[in-house]
């Protein structure tokens, strides 16, 4: 299976908005990227954004256009979505250098009324999928192009909005709505299946009438296929990913949802990434 | 006001383009508004906290959304969604809810709205309405249509006395001169005081005043006046305490270095007893119906 670590991003291949100053960055430079990031920052939450953004970069320098809107309803992944937008062209190094310092407009959950590709400021769990189908309701009112992805991630589906949204999405038809699911099987304080029993998801979600699958989320051919051949009803993909994919020590660990990098763990984290 | 506020919107959705989203209710009310508005009027279910969201997001791409339910429905059960999703963005949502203060009455707690405007305009970008009468519910309703800002609207009851001339819709408005204090009231109580005292002579009833607005619009100099000659200032809420316009009332008189020798506030406090009744049974049990009123102020 191809997997988004192994491939680069020629710029020539991004589709964003403003492609025109994207960077050329292969998805391990990214991966390098967000982890010096956090390092120079000092903070954590880093291992659900080694989850989340294979996923993330692939929208952002492979998939999305001009019409199309994302939505960071995990907005832990804040950093993984930095990334993105800096591997599109839509934030700069300089922006980045200010990343959860004082002054900064990249805070630890994204905030709003500064920058196109951050459309709401999100970080409580629950809110982004509602406000998705808002933005495809409102673009299907309004005769708009452009499809809206949303990415959640698996322990934010024990909220109860997660699930209204759910609703209406199926019976309002939202077909220009795609919803990602970052299914790393690990929350603040224990697994996904300790927590909560939140197995089997996909199966969830598709008693509720979506149109879902489930696939490899680290697996760029996985989500090609799996953005394809939508129809009128709400896709959703669960990402079955790694929390923490790519650096040994953090893989499957749930405290690197806190914890910050030493700097020696930080240059161990670059070998093994080897971008 | 309901009936009133249908109306209004169906006007309006003839001259602009808004979606309505609904919390499963309207029976026998909005009927009309959705025969109007077609596929932008939409039940959004008993799902509170998604409607909401769902206008936040609709908003966010330039449609104007408009939400809908029983008062407490709309701001307390997706207090966070209004938070976050609307007032953090400042996003042309509008939330409209039923029945405040004690407006259900015995219908129970669970459905009262007797700290609606004061955590509402606690929120960042928020305005608030509260109509006092019917009448002046399609003034409202084009203030906040054309206002790019979130707002929530208070429906009550219409209780103006039928004889009584209606002025102009303000935000601040005097309806009645009078000599014994300056008498604020909020929303729809000041009907049952026009009732009590417009056939009194000026000599022996307050000067009544009705506020519809929030954030506190700025005092007309006219009321400025009449509390500075008459140093006794009346205000009457269904609201408690607590994030009240008496509060807002006296905080911004103490800034601007009035204070009027008397002072009272008469407010919601809650279920005193803990029996429930009608919503004119409440008024009287809190002692912010017009009688308990009048006898403290005259």
């Amino acid at each position: 299976m191809t997997t988004l670590s192994d491939q680069a991003v020629p710029a020539d291949h991004v589709n964003s908005a403003n492609q025109a100053t994207a960077n050329h960055v292969t998805p391990a430079q990214a991966r390098a990227r967000l982890l010096t990031m956090h390092h120079g920052a000092k903070v954590g939450h880093i291992g659900g954004n080694l989850s989340a953004i294979d996923a993330m970069l692939h929208l952002h320098t492979r998939v999305m256009g001009p019409d199309d809107v994302f939505i960071l309803s995990k907005g832990h992944s804040a950093g993984a979505l930095y990334i993105a937008l800096w591997a599109a062209g839509m934030i700069d190094d300089a922006e980045l250098a200010t990343f959860h310092k004082d002054d900064t407009r990249l805070g630890g959950h994204p905030v709003a009324h500064w920058h196109p590709g951050i459309r709401f400021a999100t970080g409580s769990l629950g809110h982004g999928l509602g406000l998705a189908a808002g933005v495809a309701l409102g673009k299907r009112l309004q005769g708009a192009p452009g499809t809206v992805y949303c990415l959640l991630s698996d322990g934010e589906c024990e909220e109860g909005a997660i699930w209204e949204a759910a609703l209406f999405a199926v019976h309002q038809s939202l077909g220009n709505l795609v919803v990602l699911v970052d299914a790393n099987g690990l929350q603040g304080f224990g697994s996904t299946a300790a927590v909560a029993s939140l197995e089997p998801l996909a199966d969830k979600f598709a008693g509720f009438g979506l149109d879902t699958v489930e696939i490899d989320g680290h697996s760029a051919a996985a989500l090609d296929g799996a953005l394809g051949g939508r129809g009128g009803t709400t896709r959703v993909i669960v990402l079955r990913t790694v929390k923490g994919k790519g650096v040994s020590f953090m893989e499957g660990r749930m405290e690197w949802h806190y914890l910050a990098l030493s700097d020696a763990q930080y240059a161990q984290a670059l070998a093994e990434i080897g971008a | 006001m309901r009936n009133a506020f249908c109306d209004a919107l169906v006007a309006a959705a003839a001259v602009r383009p808004f979606a309505f989203l609904t919390g499963d209710l309207g029976f026998m009310a909005l009927e009309p508004l959705q025969a109007a508005m077609g596929a932008r009027f939409i039940n959004a279910g008993v799902a509170e906290a998604n409607m909401v969201s769902v206008a936040a997001g609709m908003a966010s791409g330039g449609l104007q959304a408009w939400t809908y339910s029983i008062a407490p429905f709309v701001y307390a059960r997706p207090f966070e969604q209004i938070r976050n999703d609307v007032c953090l963005h400042d996003l042309d949502v509008k939330l409209v809810g039923n029945g405040g203060g004690y407006g259900y009455g015995v219908m129970g707690a669970t459905h009262h709205a007797i700290e609606d405007y004061g955590v509402m305009a606690a929120l960042q970008n928020m305005r608030v309405f509260v109509p006092a009468f019917a009448g002046d519910v399609a003034a409202i309703v084009t203030r906040m249509a054309d206002d790019p800002h979130p707002a929530y609207l208070r429906l009550g009851r219409d209780e103006k006395p039928a004889d009584f001339t209606l002025p102009a819709y303000a935000p601040w408005r005097k309806l009645l001169d009078g000599a014994c204090g300056v008498l604020v009231v909020v929303g729809p109580g000041a009907g049952p005081v026009l009732a009590e005292i417009a056939g009194l002579d000026p000599a022996d009833r307050p000067e009544l005043w009705v506020l519809s607005e929030l954030p506190l619009p700025a005092l007309p100099p006219a009321l400025l006046a009449s509390i500075a000659v008459s140093q006794a200032l009346f205000v009457v809420e269904e609201h408690v305490a607590q994030g009240s316009v008496g509060q807002m009332l006296a905080h911004t008189l103490l800034l601007a270095g009035i204070a009027p020798r008397r002072f009272e506030h008469f407010h919601a406090h809650g279920y005193l007893s803990g029996r429930y009744g009608s919503q004119a049974w409440h008024r009287r049990e809190n002692g912010i119906d017009a009688a308990t009123v009048l006898a403290a102020v005259r």
